[in-house]
């Protein structure tokens, strides 16, 4: 597993620990015996197709729902009965949000922010506007805002009380590529500088692959895969997939050691230059697919754990 | 902190004092919101001025054996009329509106964050109603001349019923709100409340109404609401023209008390119940649910 921080060692007490989680509604299981521990400073993102229980999870996880049965642990604490003090401790980006429509940006951080105060000092106002980019938007009422400015207000009210642990649930849906760009480094400074622990889910795989230090499938209320990007693609196929013209004509080969093959190919090659060379190994999206794919198929995995997957 | 232990956050200030003044805080801004949002009042606005412009027209004429013109007689009954409109439609309104698109839900992911919205939305509309009372108050003492409230045991009587009235129609407002799951539901609270209005002696005195109306009718605050300003409004050879020739002004805190209590007692059961509730797919549910009613 990397750890971008010292101190989150696989023996301290994980921020998020839940086992054995089941949520039912009626005849519907939802979750199924989730088992998930997160480590400080850790930024996890969980994927998974729609209906697989990724917002229950979260919404259980904040606080907001209670589970059927399993126990859960965010902060050392069982979420549903969290006090103020446990609740100033996590932020909570929501999925899309239209709230305080009439309200601006600066108005309603500072009102926001007066709840935080009791239990710490949070974020000066104008010094997290200018974090979220959004000095220029400060005075102008929410609901004029763009879709990326408002995601990055919403991450503002998330953050103003200095969270221990972030979630985020979509956060960049809707977003151009440029937003999207500037969101996730927003998101990379919050956990390199002020260590937050961040969970997100995403239906953006290379949102995912590009945010997180760890990567959990849900699907079928359980967890059926967990590890890193890399660790997540080699494990589904070691394989890459070269590709090349030569004397016009498009060839392709699949090898485990793509390094020596092509070496030897453009060793040979003096006769006949070869040209548009690709080198394409197996994505995050093939490893997803193909992950829930044999889940769907029903071969019967227990959680896949990809830590020792060799790299 | 050692490296096996979270580190808890315990309140160093008075966290409840703490919630109620930013509370108090977020009544203050809504309330200038609401005030300044010309969309926001234009309904108000409007509908009041109309029932002044046709209680205008009736100065005209009296009741039966009435020493007061119908215009005057009818007032106090508008300022009644505004105190429930702003008290249950401005709170229905505002927490069905506010679950749809998330405030609440912001709210909650805020430490005493509900209880922080509950009380700056009410104190928000307590602030809206009086400015409307007041205003209308003004209005009425340059426009009929039939009123009588030049003394100050009027006032106090004016102020006493008016509170009351708002505490009772506010409690009940946060009851219905707190119980209405999507503003789609709103024409459910809007037609018994112009059912009251039609039949509780607002615009014309209610011993011109069946009996049993009337007796329907004096069972809600409203009634009462309208009574007591007209005894603080009226000159008192008008009590007359009254169900039983008095203000009966027992009766009128009896009876507003008692809604008040009723409603002070659900209110915080509710509406922690319906905060308890909330969470980001209640409110999707909810918007999906408005989308489909809009056809959007």
């Amino acid at each position: 597993m990397e750890t971008a921080h010292p101190g989150s060692t696989p023996n301290s007490t994980p921020i998020i620990s839940v086992s054995d989680l089941r949520m039912v509604y009626g005849s519907k299981t939802v979750l199924d015996g989730l088992n998930l521990d997160i480590n400080a400073d850790e930024i996890v993102a969980m994927l998974g197709p729609n209906g697989a229980g990724k917002s229950t999870t979260i919404e259980i996880l904040e606080g907001f729902r209670s589970a059927s049965s399993g126990s859960v642990s965010v902060l050392g604490a069982d979420p549903i009965t969290g006090d103020s003090g446990w609740r100033s401790q996590i932020g909570i980006v929501l999925q899309a949000s239209s709230d305080h429509g009439k309200w601006r940006p600066r108005q309603l951080l500072s009102h926001l922010s007066d709840f935080y105060r009791p239990y710490v000092d949070p974020w000066p106002v104008d010094e997290l506007l200018g974090l979220v980019g959004l000095d220029e938007q400060a005075d102008q009422k929410l609901k004029t805002l763009s879709g990326g400015q408002r995601r990055r207000l919403d991450v503002a009210m998330a953050i103003i009380g200095r969270p221990s642990l972030l979630f985020l649930d979509e956060p960049t849906t809707g977003f151009d590529p440029r937003a999207r760009r500037d969101f996730h480094d927003l998101i990379h400074r919050l956990s390199d500088l002020e260590g937050v622990t961040i969970m997100l889910t995403t239906h953006d795989l290379a949102e995912a692959e590009a945010l997180s230090s760890r990567i959990v499938i849900l699907a079928g209320g359980r967890i059926i895969a967990d590890g890193s990007a890399l660790e997540l693609t080699h494990a589904i196929g070691r394989t890459a997939e070269i590709t090349w013209i030569q004397e016009g004509q498009r060839h392709m080969h699949v090898t485990e050691d793509s390094t020596s093959f092509v070496r030897e190919l453009l060793a040979s090659d003096q006769d006949s230059p070869i040209t548009d060379l690709e080198i394409r190994r197996a994505t995050l999206e093939d490893a997803y697919l193909s992950i829930v794919e044999q889940f769907e198929s029903g071969s019967d995995l227990d959680t896949q754990t990809f830590e020792g997957a060799q790299l | 902190m050692t490296s096996n232990d979270i580190q808890r956050r315990i309140p160093h200030t008075n966290p409840v004092l703490n919630l109620i003044r930013t509370g108090l805080r977020r009544g203050l801004i809504s309330a200038r919101i609401q005030l300044t949002t010309p969309s926001e009042i234009f309904g108000t606005v409007v509908m009041l001025a109309i029932f002044i412009g046709t209680l205008f027209f009736m100065r005209g004429s009296t009741f039966a054996g009435a020493t007061v013109d119908l215009g005057s007689t009818g007032f106090p009954g508008i300022i009644a009329m505004g105190t429930i409109f702003g008290g249950v439609m401005g709170i229905v309104s505002v927490l069905s509106m506010d679950k749809t698109n998330g405030t609440l839900l912001r709210s909650k992911s805020v430490p005493g964050g509900t209880a922080g919205y509950l009380i700056g939305e009410i104190t928000a509309n307590v602030i809206n109603t009086l400015v409307t009372s007041v205003t209308l108050l003004i209005v009425g003492l340059f426009l009929f001349d039939g009123l009588d409230f030049a003394s100050p045991a009027r006032w106090l009587l004016f102020i006493t019923v008016l509170v009351l009235g708002l505490v009772s129609t506010l409690s009940i407002g946060a009851v219905l709100g707190a119980l209405m799951s999507n503003p789609k539901f709103m024409g459910l609270v809007m037609m018994p409340v112009l059912g009251l209005i039609a039949i509780s002696g607002i615009f014309y005195p209610i011993v011109a109404l069946p009996l049993w109306l009337q007796g329907l009718a004096q069972a809600f605050p409203l009634y009462w609401l309208g009574l007591g300003l007209r005894s603080s409004l009226l000159p008192d050879s008008m009590a007359a023209i009254e169900i039983a020739g008095s203000w009966r002004l027992e009766w009128v805190f009896i009876v507003l008390g008692l809604w008040a209590v009723l409603g002070l007692i659900l209110a915080p059961k509710l509406l922690s119940r319906m905060a308890r509730r909330e969470s980001g797919s209640a409110v999707a549910a909810r918007r999906k649910g408005v989308a489909e009613q809009w056809g959007v």
